[in-house]
């Protein structure tokens, strides 16, 4: 009698084990869909379209806001002082030479493009997702004597200077990020890709 | 009571146990008959949370979740809804009450050592009422679509993002698209209208059954059911809840209603620190206001989210400062485990306890007061220091609560 209930035991474990396995695998189951559920739509992937923008209105000095893909992207065009002052700050700067992959290769120099003067980058801070306020005054009150222009983000008080550079104890991590971009003509440049043929 | 088997209640009570579960839980749940002022916000906590749901299902008939027409649908409800103001301030209103109410409760449970054994699950299931009431807090306030309410989930959500390698993915999956939208905002109502009341009432409800399993506490912090009475077997130190306590609740609620409604009719947006200023401009998703702040329940939080501003043991400052804004909400869950003192209640607790816990709520309130201001270098460094000493509080627990000197607990309750 031991003997069988001993064997009724084992199969009842047995029973029981292979029943929950096969339940939590079918629990499994039914949750995908629930969780790819929320993953973004199809309608929500398509809308990552790139965009052209005309800089020829693009005085030196000037920042140009542009929308893609509901972030905001800035066009800088930068004047020769700027892009001299670009030279001083490698000491403070946490990546002054763009180690960190935070842009295409094209813009891994030293002023962060491929044009000189024209810096395209996200203007969203790489902390927590602000947009960071276009600082070109030199040495303002808030921001001290050492500041030669930039961006400083008003949330967390992260700051960049005029190529996206991140500053050194700063609480962003990264350089903002370089989109890929192309110039189809002279002053005519396409955001989001960097191919002619995408338009 | 006798059985009443031909009455209306005996009727039910075949069928259901009325009379039982009016007795285990009210007129016969004995509670330590020497509650103080800090014994009314549990109750209130309870009352909040029905104002908060009933003014809610209202505010959902005339709202629209939808990123082009939500602004406009809260100023609908104010301006054009009959009596809209006064539904949406009962919830805006009720929504800061509902922070009020609870952190005092919980300092009541710190006060008088409620989290001691054998109360540690009830604490635990507290804490997780407060996760769910802080999500419904951030869930709720994105609904308006100001610009508070989005560049607020805006950083929120980039915090996920600070998670290695999954924080990406992550964010795409919480969002619903690339960047915070339409699709977000949809769900995040569905959270703050179902998934989280839903979850919020059960865990209220297991609340309270725990609560009722272990006793009250009290502010001697000693155990009423040490001592019955050798006869009826109910605590010489206890009173049935109801009608002692349901009637001093009562008091607690008017004196309550008192201060919300003033509020409500007089100053509803507490000057910017109930209902931000910013927040009644509409969502602009290409610029950020000068000055983001979160809500005032949320700053001592936010306040320690940005005091790391270096990178250290091979983490980002970001990521540190991730780790230590959840931290600072998760460590009191470890509490109970950390208060290694041989008494429960402040009362009986020595000097370096009442020290600690007095430099703990001063760097809660700084921590808190920094984090409504714009971050400078002097705020930076006074949010380190504050965040450290936050955080000394808890982990030196263990060691001065053993060696702090302890007066002897009486046998009995004391006034």
């Amino acid at each position: 009698m031991a003997d069988s209930n001993g064997e009724m035991n084992s199969r009842r474990r047995f029973l029981v084990l292979t029943t929950s396995v096969a339940g939590g695998i079918a629990a499994v189951a039914v949750a995908t869909p629930f969780m790819l559920y929320m993953m973004p739509s199809e309608r929500a992937k398509a809308a990552g379209a790139p965009v052209e923008v005309d800089i020829s209105k693009l005085e030196p000095g000037m920042l140009l806001m542009v929308e893609w893909r509901g972030k905001v992207v800035w066009v800088l065009k930068r004047t020769q002082e700027m892009l001299e002052n670009l030279k001083k700050l490698n000491d403070v700067l946490a990546d002054p030479t763009s180690e960190k992959n935070q842009q295409p290769p094209y813009a891994k120099n030293e002023t962060r493009s491929i044009k000189p003067e024209i810096l395209v980058v996200v203007g969203v801070c790489t902390h927590l997702g602000c947009s960071p306020v276009f600082r070109k005054d030199i040495a303002p009150a808030d921001l001290g004597p050492d500041w030669l222009g930039g961006f400083f983000c008003p949330c967390h008080g992260s700051k960049f200077d005029l190529a996206g550079r991140v500053y050194k104890n700063v609480p962003a991590p990264t350089n903002l990020i370089v989109l890929p971009h192309i110039y189809l003509s002279e002053n005519r440049l396409l955001i989001g890709s960097e191919s002619k043929e995408s338009v | 009571m006798s059985k009443q088997e031909n009455s209306f209640m005996g009727w039910i009570d075949e069928r259901f146990p009325m009379t039982a579960t009016w007795r285990a839980h009210l007129s016969e749940y004995y509670a330590p008959k020497n509650f103080n002022f800090w014994y009314y916000f549990g109750s209130l906590a309870m009352l909040v949370l029905v104002n908060q749901i009933i003014t809610g299902i209202f505010l959902t008939m005339s709202y629209k979740p939808d990123a082009s027409l939500a602004f406009a649908s809260v100023e609908y409800i104010m301006r054009d809804v009959n009596f809209g103001w006064l539904i949406r301030y009962m919830h805006s209103t009720g929504a800061s009450m509902f922070f009020v109410v609870v952190y005092l409760h919980m300092f009541r449970g710190m006060m008088y050592g409620s989290y001691r054994k054998p109360r540690e699950l009830l604490w635990l299931i507290g804490m997780a009422i407060f996760f769910v009431l802080m999500s419904l807090a951030f869930t709720g306030y994105i609904l308006p679509w100001g610009q508070m309410s989005y560049w607020g989930a805006q950083v929120i959500v980039s915090m996920f993002g600070a998670i290695p390698y999954i924080g990406e993915t992550l964010s795409n999956w919480i969002l619903g698209d690339f960047m915070l939208s339409d699709a977000a905002l949809n769900r995040f109502f569905a959270y703050h209208v179902v998934t989280l009341p839903l979850l919020i009432i059960v865990l209220v409800f297991v609340h309270i059954i725990a609560l009722h399993e272990v006793g009250s506490n009290n502010p001697d912090g000693i155990e009423i059911k040490a001592n019955k009475d050798p006869k009826t077997g109910i605590p010489v130190d206890g009173i049935p809840f109801h009608p002692y306590y349901s009637v001093k609740d009562i008091v607690g609620i008017v004196a309550f209603l008192i201060v919300f409604s003033g509020i409500i009719f007089f100053i509803p947006e507490m000057g910017g620190y109930f209902l931000e200023h910013n927040n009644f401009i509409p969502a602009n998703t290409l610029q950020t206001p000068d000055h983001i702040a979160p809500v005032w329940y949320f700053t001592p939080y936010y306040s320690m989210l940005r005091a790391v501003t270096v990178n250290f043991l091979g983490v980002d400052a970001k990521l540190w400062g991730v780790i230590l804004m959840a931290g600072s909400v998760i460590i009191f869950c470890f509490l109970p485990w950390l208060d290694r003192s041989p008494v429960k209640s402040i009362r009986y607790k020595g000097p370096i306890f009442k020290f600690a816990l007095a430099l703990f709520v001063i760097s809660f309130l700084v921590l808190g007061w920094l984090g409504t201001k714009a971050p400078t270098p002097l705020y930076t460094l006074l949010a380190q220091i504050f965040t450290v000493i936050y955080f000394a509080f808890f982990i030196l627990m263990p060691l001065y609560s053993k060696i702090d000197k302890t007066k002897p607990e009486p046998k009995r309750v004391t006034k």
